[in-house]
């Protein structure tokens, strides 16, 4: 028996799939033994569902004016005597079905969130190897750019980001470009952070016998880089991004609650917010209330998970 | 004889743990006279430190005082309501920590510390607090203490430390002092002059103290009488010359085979084999069965209690048997 | 010690020159500075003859060097959108700006402390759990959601307090003050929370976290078998070792309020410098923009250097380790 394995190791090092090493893992194992984790978990699948499944999940497309009915508009809930079928929870000035506007919202805010994660990420990433591995001037340099962006808020640097590439585009911009610069605002101000990590560990790594011995055969820096020091920061990066991921969605709806982020023709849910913030006075709750819930379940719960991943990646922390 | 400073009957302490109680002391009983010096040694876990902490009210939780009575100059200080054990304390009993370096606040200067202690258990105006501040500095053997007093206790040496230490238990003339072993964070050439001035102290006031130590050559040269500790029991208790010199209980002759001696003995220092018993894991009958060289069936059944054989209390049942058994033994 | 400080101040220089580097070149590139001066229908002759008289065919080096010592004089250029000067704009708006940061860092510390302290000595406390509550909400929460709800609670439910603007002001020479009117100070408190709410929590953690940590040291222990009551103990012994870390906290923490108050001070409409901010962004005027970020930029270095002296006034160990370098 024992001999099967023996005779190629690479498949027996293979044969348990990275999934079920996962599920046999600590990770998982310290996944079941909280249930606030497993409540935030299941929350932020909703989210998630909810936003890719906006489509279907909508009775209308809150997008597509030729939908919107003006005599709909400023419905109360439906548990409300002035209720109307099919608007769940209520609607807005124009008609707009509350709930389908959430998840229209929810899907710009993610996209954001998750673009924006994967930009300062991989800015981030690869600014802190080179600074780690290249050292001297280069390291001198973006640290010392990191160092002052800390200084500064990151809601005010991507607000000042917002502000120049508005000024350098110029005039009015369309839905799908304001987006992008939202993303690009949110990944230059979040990039520091995985920098200073993946410098660190680079800086570790970099003194090992292992990483000499990668250069003696002649790999070249980047596969050394890429395929030696890289896998060790995976877990501190994964916990800084998750972390992050709710820190874009805030960020993003800030910006659009500012008026500065998405425009009211494709509503994240900030945008919904800055909305239904003109109606706080009128009685019209909901029009706020329930964009507002949604931004901070959302929040929470991908907070909450990332408080669990970072404790369960670290058990010297707990 | 004169009613004893402090006297402690039967005291038990256990810890409440997830896995049950722990019995850290374990039916302690012994007395303390005025002006004398008692010295506590064991190693560590023995219980000496809780001993201590117990007599002044401060055993860290879970930790708690299960059984027994501790009475300072006659009265009962172990039930105690909270408010009225701290009266006591500083101001009755005082206290010396181990490590000078942590004992004193970083961001005070002594002087306060030493008037806020002062203030807190007696009438001084400030003025009148600072004046004692500065005599008790001068009485520890601090230099310039008028200056001196404004100094934080980083710009004081280990050894200058320690003296402000003990300055600070002096502050209300406590009747009784208990240093945890007050010598052990120091240099070696310090820790002499330490012990020189702990015992003028007690001797011009008159002060009982109660030493705790691992090291047996400050009890040797400081205590007036010893008890050895084991496993949150008293080993044996007597006068310092008669325990040092001619230990009973088996633990104590391995203490006492461990103090380098300087009169040429040339043989090696013997060793006590294995190590104490962790609390959770004291073995019945005697504590010390598991690693005596003299041990019998009795020991691993019965627990021996101290009994007055000769000239002072051992706790080994040796020394319950016939005579002929204890001359095997010397 | 004046050696340590002229270092630090060394340090905040090269920060301010790196920020004035970027205003400068927002200010430089992003806009054309030439529109502040012009109208839409000026001819390209005339265009270039302001260019010229701007000084923007020297050298850039030369025009950053400019901009620079135009700035050191308080001069920023003029507002695109409101043809009047940046520096009397943001002068204007200061006060309302400052007062704001500076009731929000006071409830922030006073509650934060208080908070962090008791739930620090009542750990299993019923109390000390809805703190830790709270402060998870306070973290997790973005803070104009925080502001939209208070005003939901107290202007528009219950109508105690006003929901927008500063109440009425006073003027004290340049500075207009709502300290001293009723309606200026109840106009204070809901911007006051929301901008404080965070630094509050953050407040509240690091006290909870040094307070367990104190309390665990000897000369805690000690103080106890010296007698002192609980009180000196906790509050005399124990709380003025926490607060070194809290003052690093509060002091980097101060100039992110002046910074975040643009989301309180557009969601209450509150006329400061934060809401100028968002209006020069929603109107791309890039003076503006530059200003107030060169301007972020001194309140914190400002702000970092008294931390740096106030340090040693806590502390005296670093007094003398700053004194006598090892």
């Amino acid at each position: 028996m024992s001999d099967v394995s023996r005779v190629d190791p690479a498949v027996s090092s293979r044969s348990p799939s990275w999934l079920v090493r996962f599920f046999d893992g600590d990770v998982w194992a310290s996944f079941k033994r909280s249930k606030l984790t497993m409540v935030a978990a299941t929350l932020t699948l909703m989210f998630f569902l909810g936003a890719l499944l906006a489509g279907f999940l909508s009775p209308q497309d809150p997008f597509d004016p030729a939908q919107l009915e003006l005599m709909n508009s400023r419905l109360p809930p439906l548990w409300n005597a002035e209720g109307q079928s099919p608007f769940l929870l209520g609607t807005d000035e124009q008609g707009r079905d509350i709930l389908s506007a959430i998840l229209y919202g929810l899907r710009i805010s993610l996209l954001v969130g998750f673009l924006g994660v994967a930009f300062s990420a991989t800015l981030g990433i690869t600014l802190g190897l080179l600074a780690g591995y290249l050292g001297g001037i280069t390291d001198t340099i973006i640290m010392r750019i990191a160092d002052v962006q800390l200084t500064f808020p990151a809601i005010l640097i991507a607000l000042l980001i917002d502000g120049v590439v508005k000024a350098v585009l110029g005039g009015n911009l369309d839905a799908g470009t304001t987006l992008s610069v939202l993303v690009v605002s949110i990944g230059l101000s979040f990039w520091v952070q995985y920098a200073r990590t993946v410098r660190g560990s680079v800086m570790v790594e970099k003194s090992k016998d292992y990483i000499a011995a990668a250069r003696l055969i002649g790999l070249p820096p980047t596969a050394i880089m890429i395929k030696h020091i890289l896998p060790n920061v995976t877990g501190p990066v994964l916990v800084i991004a998750t972390i992050n991921l709710a820190l874009a969605v805030i960020t993003e709806a800030t910006l659009s609650f500012l008026g500065t982020g998405m425009p009211e023709t494709m509503p994240s849910l900030g945008t919904l917010i800055r909305i239904g913030n003109n109606y706080l006075f009128s009685g019209e709750w909901w029009i706020v209330a329930f964009p507002g819930i949604a931004l901070a379940a959302l929040v929470l719960a991908i907070n909450l998970l990332g408080d669990w991943l970072r404790d369960a990646l670290n058990p010297k922390l707990r | 004889m004169a009613e004893p400073v402090l006297s402690v009957r039967d005291l038990r302490v256990e810890f409440v743990t997830r896995r049950g109680a722990l019995k850290a002391i374990d039916g302690v009983s012994f007395d303390i006279a005025r002006g004398e010096v008692l010295g506590v040694v064991g190693e560590s876990g023995a219980g000496k430190s809780v001993t201590g902490s117990a007599v002044t009210g401060l055993i860290d939780p879970p930790g708690r005082i299960t059984g027994g009575e501790i009475l300072l100059s006659g009265y009962r200080i172990d039930n105690l309501p909270p408010e009225q054990m701290r009266k006591v304390r500083g101001k009755r009993i005082g206290m010396i920590f181990q490590d000078p370096l942590t004992s004193l606040n970083p961001l005070y200067r002594v002087g306060d510390q030493l008037t806020e202690t002062i203030r807190t258990h007696t009438n001084l105006s400030a003025s009148g607090a600072r004046k004692r501040a500065i005599d008790l500095l001068a009485e520890v053997g601090i230099p310039a203490p008028d200056r001196r007093i404004d100094s934080y206790p980083h710009e004081f040496s280990g050894g200058m430390r320690q003296r402000v230490v003990i300055a600070l238990a002096l502050c209300a003339e406590p009747e009784l002092i208990i240093a945890d072993e007050p010598t052990t964070a120091l240099d070696v050439s310090v820790q002499a002059q330490i012990i020189a001035l702990l015992k003028r102290l007690g001797r011009d006031h008159g002060t009982a103290i109660m030493l705790v130590t691992h090291d047996m050559g400050v009890i040797a040269e400081t205590a007036d009488r010893v008890a050895v500790m084991y496993a949150g029991r008293i080993a044996e208790i007597g006068p310092v010359r008669q325990v040092v010199q001619n230990p009973l209980h088996p633990y104590a002759k391995g203490l006492m085979g461990a103090i380098p001696s300087l009169k040429g003995d040339t043989h090696r220092l013997t060793q006590i084999p294995g190590s104490m018993p962790r609390l959770s894991a004291i073995p019945p009958g005697c504590a010390f069965n598991p690693r005596c060289p003299f041990v019998f069936d009795r020991c691993r059944v019965e627990r021996p209690e101290p009994i007055a054989r000769d000239l002072h209390p051992v706790a080994c049942h040796l020394y319950d048997e016939a005579p002929a058994r204890t001359e095997s033994v010397a | 010690m004046l050696a340590f400080i002229v270092r630090r101040a060394f340090q905040a220089l090269g920060v301010l020159l790196t920020v004035g580097l970027i205003a400068f070149s927002m200010f430089r590139f992003a806009g054309d500075p030439v529109n502040q001066i012009v109208s839409i229908d000026t001819p390209a002759a005339e265009r270039e003859e302001v260019r010229r008289s701007l000084g923007l065919d020297d050298p850039v080096p030369i025009q950053f060097a400019r901009y620079l010592a135009r700035g050191a004089k308080g001069d920023f250029g003029v507002s695109y959108q409101f043809r009047q000067p940046v520096s009397d704009l943001l002068a204007e708006r200061m006060p309302a700006t400052l007062e704001l940061a500076f009731c929000a860092t006071v409830f922030a510390i006073v509650f934060g402390i208080l908070m962090g302290v008791f739930s620090g000595l009542n750990r299993e406390s019923f109390m000390a759990k809805v703190f830790q509550t709270i402060s998870l909400i306070g973290i997790s929460l973005p803070t104009f959601l925080i502001g939209i709800l208070l005003i939901y609670l107290f202007a528009v439910t219950l109508g105690w307090l006003p929901s927008y603007g500063r109440g009425d002001t006073i003027r004290i020479g340049w500075w207009s003050t709502g300290f001293l009117t009723k309606s200026g100070l109840t106009a204070l408190i809901l911007p006051s929370i929301t901008l404080g709410l965070f630094q509050m929590t953050l407040i509240m953690r690091i006290v909870r976290a040094e307070m367990l940590e104190v309390l665990r040291t000897d000369y805690i222990k000690f103080a106890r078998a010296r007698g002192l009551t609980t009180r000196a103990i906790n509050f005399g012994h124990a709380l003025k070792n926490t607060l070194v870390p809290v003052i690093t906290i509060v002091g980097l923490q101060l100039g992110s309020v002046i910074a975040f108050s643009i989301i309180t001070e557009t969601v209450f409409q509150w006329p400061g410098m934060g809401l100028l901010f968002v209006q020069a962004v929603q109107n791309v005027d890039i003076p503006i923009m530059a200003a107030y970020l060169m301007l972020v930029a001194l309140i914190f270095v400002v702000i970092n250097l008294a931390v740096d002296i106030l340090y040693t006034v806590v502390d005296p160990r670093l007094r003398s380790s700053i004194r006598q370098p090892a």
